[in-house]
């Protein structure tokens, strides 16, 4: 008889009808022992002695082992016997027995349904719709509770609004600054080639100051505070959705909607249009140093001529576009805080959807504000 | 089997214990036995310390001095490899479960299986659904999320992926918090069946008086950071220590004294 490796179930049939069980059947001693239990030759056998003596422990993964080879043995017509199974394994043989029968093919989960493409595609579109349906219920449900406020005064958290607006506002200036001021750089550097060969340096300016003033500066910061408050916002609002801070705080006659979403979005709605005049203005300086390092217009030059290239009309256009843009911010990313369900890994995955969505529909919102511009001949 | 002498070693053994945060002493000199196959409970009020010594005892908190053998081993100094064999060796339930949100019921039970053995997809199945109804669930639960479940399906889950690779030794924190009578007596009933069916040793850390009475075999009363009283809830019950008297005086302390009594009585 050959030593039995520590820590390992160990099968040995020193004859036809005879079969030795050894050593450690536990989930982690019997890993190589599975094959050779299922390969155990059954055909020309009608009885089988099982010896069990040598088994030195037993769990359940074991005795589920040696069970299905009971059965095996046993649908197949062959005469088994088991014995030297200590008492204490073999109460646990029997319970498992139990289980072993029990666990038959009709217990197999249910096999996963097929979808064909149109099936799949269906499924999509009626989710999407039921998402948008969703979205604009919300919408809805916030301009209720804004009108609510706007006939109350009194209702409106001042305080909480001044403190968003140092977070989504003032702690963003560097950020905002930062970016559009090197958004200008690269503006003013890219157009100084083409202009320089006509001879139309001054025209930079031009190029600057609209790109900047109407749509770079709204559209950089309206990417950057979806990036930074948006996602704050779905991951804030879901955390309190899974701690069932939100269901707390209805039980409590607090509307959450008053407390979480408006201060948000009025907030963003006062801090966007600040922080897109603040990136006008980095913008339009970053192309005007870059103006004078590359085109040699200098800072008179290019204020005179901003004055004239740039009209009020402009301004405001750009500007006037912040707010739309802070709506859709702050409702998307509080709408996708509510819609988290369940756990760590939803939050995470509303807070994703929060900052996509407002994005793509930050921009989709800039390409309609040009089709009716352009049709108003703006 | 009882073998004569020498006594066997105790499954747990907690010596000068001493564990502070900050300024704050939880536990101060403690010692503690826990015997081999029997179930161990835990008591003590709100901050007397009995969730960080489980903590200690899991190898989740390092203790600041004493000793603790577990399964005899000592806990400090440990490597990482005899700690991952003793990690493999014991089964924890958390108080809230601690099932992972993003898999289903039937893989959170599987996970020990699947990452530490190398056993068939076919027999991981059957074991995950025997341990799913060995814990009073249905197999229709398997294929839910945690985030699906109740509360009290929710510590049945739990206490079916701790006991996935057959532990010797189960940790069980609160296990009949926040569930209803019936759960709750569920609860009893499947622990004791455990320790009878597998020979486990049982640590239980509870408040559930009725629990303490129904299934511990003994009982260690945790207060100004040590151990106040070992025993038999009978031993225990005629103790003067204030400290462990509060767990018998009292209206909720006194049905479950009655009630065991008429347990004891029907039997």
């Amino acid at each position: 008889m050959k030593p039995i490796p520590a820590d390992v179930a160990v099968l040995s049939r020193p004859a036809a009808h005879e079969l030795i069980l050894s050593g450690y059947w536990t989930a982690l001693g019997i890993t190589s022992i599975q094959h050779e239990i299922a390969a155990v030759e059954l055909t020309a056998v009608r009885t089988l002695t099982v010896d069990a003596g040598g088994i030195e422990a037993l769990d359940t993964a074991g005795a589920w082992l040696i069970q299905s080879l009971l059965t095996r043995l046993r649908d197949s017509g062959v005469v088994a016997t088991l014995h030297g199974l200590g008492t204490r394994f073999q109460t646990l043989l029997t319970v498992v027995a139990q289980k072993v029968e029990a666990h038959g093919p009709e217990d197999a989960p249910p096999s996963i349904r097929r979808t064909t493409a149109y099936a799949r595609l269906g499924e999509r579109t009626e989710a999407l719709l039921a998402h948008a349906h969703a979205l604009l219920t919300f919408v809805g449900e916030s301009a209720v509770a804004l009108a609510g406020c706007v006939r109350q005064p009194v209702r409106f958290r001042w305080r909480t609004i001044l403190y968003n607006i140092r977070l989504a506002g003032v702690d963003a200036l560097p950020i905002v600054g930062l970016l559009s001021f090197m958004l200008g750089v690269v503006v003013a550097y890219q157009g100084a080639d083409q202009l320089r060969h006509y001879g139309a340096n001054i025209f930079v300016v031009d190029l600057v100051g609209l790109s900047m003033v109407r749509e770079f500066a709204p559209l950089i910061t309206a990417i950057i505070v979806a990036g930074r408050s948006g996602s704050a916002y779905a991951a804030q609002i879901g955390t309190m959705q899974v701690t069932e801070e939100i269901d707390a705080m209805r039980t409590l006659g607090i509307a959450p909607l008053e407390q979480l979403v408006l201060p948000k979005f009025l907030a963003l709605v006062v801090a966007l249009p600040l922080l897109t005049a603040f990136a006008d203005f980095l913008g339009v300086l970053g192309g005007m140093v870059m103006a004078r390092a590359q085109l040699e217009v200098g800072f008179n030059e290019f204020l005179e001529r901003f004055v004239k290239a740039v009209s009020i009309t402009d301004y405001t256009i750009g500007l006037g576009k912040a707010p739309v843009f802070a709506a859709i911010i702050a409702l998307v990313g509080c709408f996708q805080g509510f819609r988290t369900r369940g756990g760590a890994d939803s939050v995470g995955r509303q807070t994703t959807r929060a900052v996509v969505q407002s994005i793509v529909l930050v921009i989709s919102a800039d390409g309609l504000f040009s089709v009716a511009f352009s049709a108003l001949r703006l | 089997m009882a073998s004569p002498t020498p006594p066997p070693e105790p499954v747990i053994k907690i010596s000068q214990l001493s564990t502070r945060f900050g300024k704050h002493v939880v536990h101060s000199e403690l010692d503690l036995e826990v015997r081999r196959a029997e179930i161990f409970a835990l008591v003590g009020g709100s901050g007397s310390g009995k969730s960080t010594l489980l903590r200690e005892m899991i190898l989740l908190h390092r203790p600041d001095a004493g000793s603790i053998r577990v399964l005899g081993v000592d806990l400090d100094p440990i490597s990482a490899a005899a700690a991952l064999a003793l990690r493999l060796r014991w089964g924890v339930m958390f108080q809230h479960g601690g099932l992972f949100g993003s898999l289903t019921v039937a893989e959170n039970i599987a996970l020990p299986l699947r990452e530490h053995t190398e056993l068939e997809e076919s027999l991981i199945d059957g074991l995950c659904a025997w341990k799913l109804a060995m814990s009073g669930l249905k197999p229709g639960v398997a294929e839910l999320y945690p985030s699906a479940l109740s509360g009290g399906m929710l510590k049945r889950a739990s206490l079916a992926r701790a006991l996935a690779l057959d532990p010797e030794l189960l940790f069980l924190d609160e296990p009949t918090s926040g569930l209803d009578p019936l759960s709750a007596d569920g609860v009893d009933e499947l622990v004791r069946k455990l320790r009878d069916l597998f020979g486990l040793t049982v640590v239980i850390i509870t408040h559930d008086l009725d629990l303490l009475w129904q299934v511990a075999d003994r009982v260690a009363v945790l207060a100004d950071g040590k151990v106040q009283g070992v025993g038999s809830m009978a031993e225990l019950s005629r103790e003067d220590n204030p400290a462990i008297r509060q767990f018998f005086d009292g209206p909720r302390g006194r049905a479950a004294h009655e009630q065991a009594d008429q347990h004891a009585g029907a039997r």
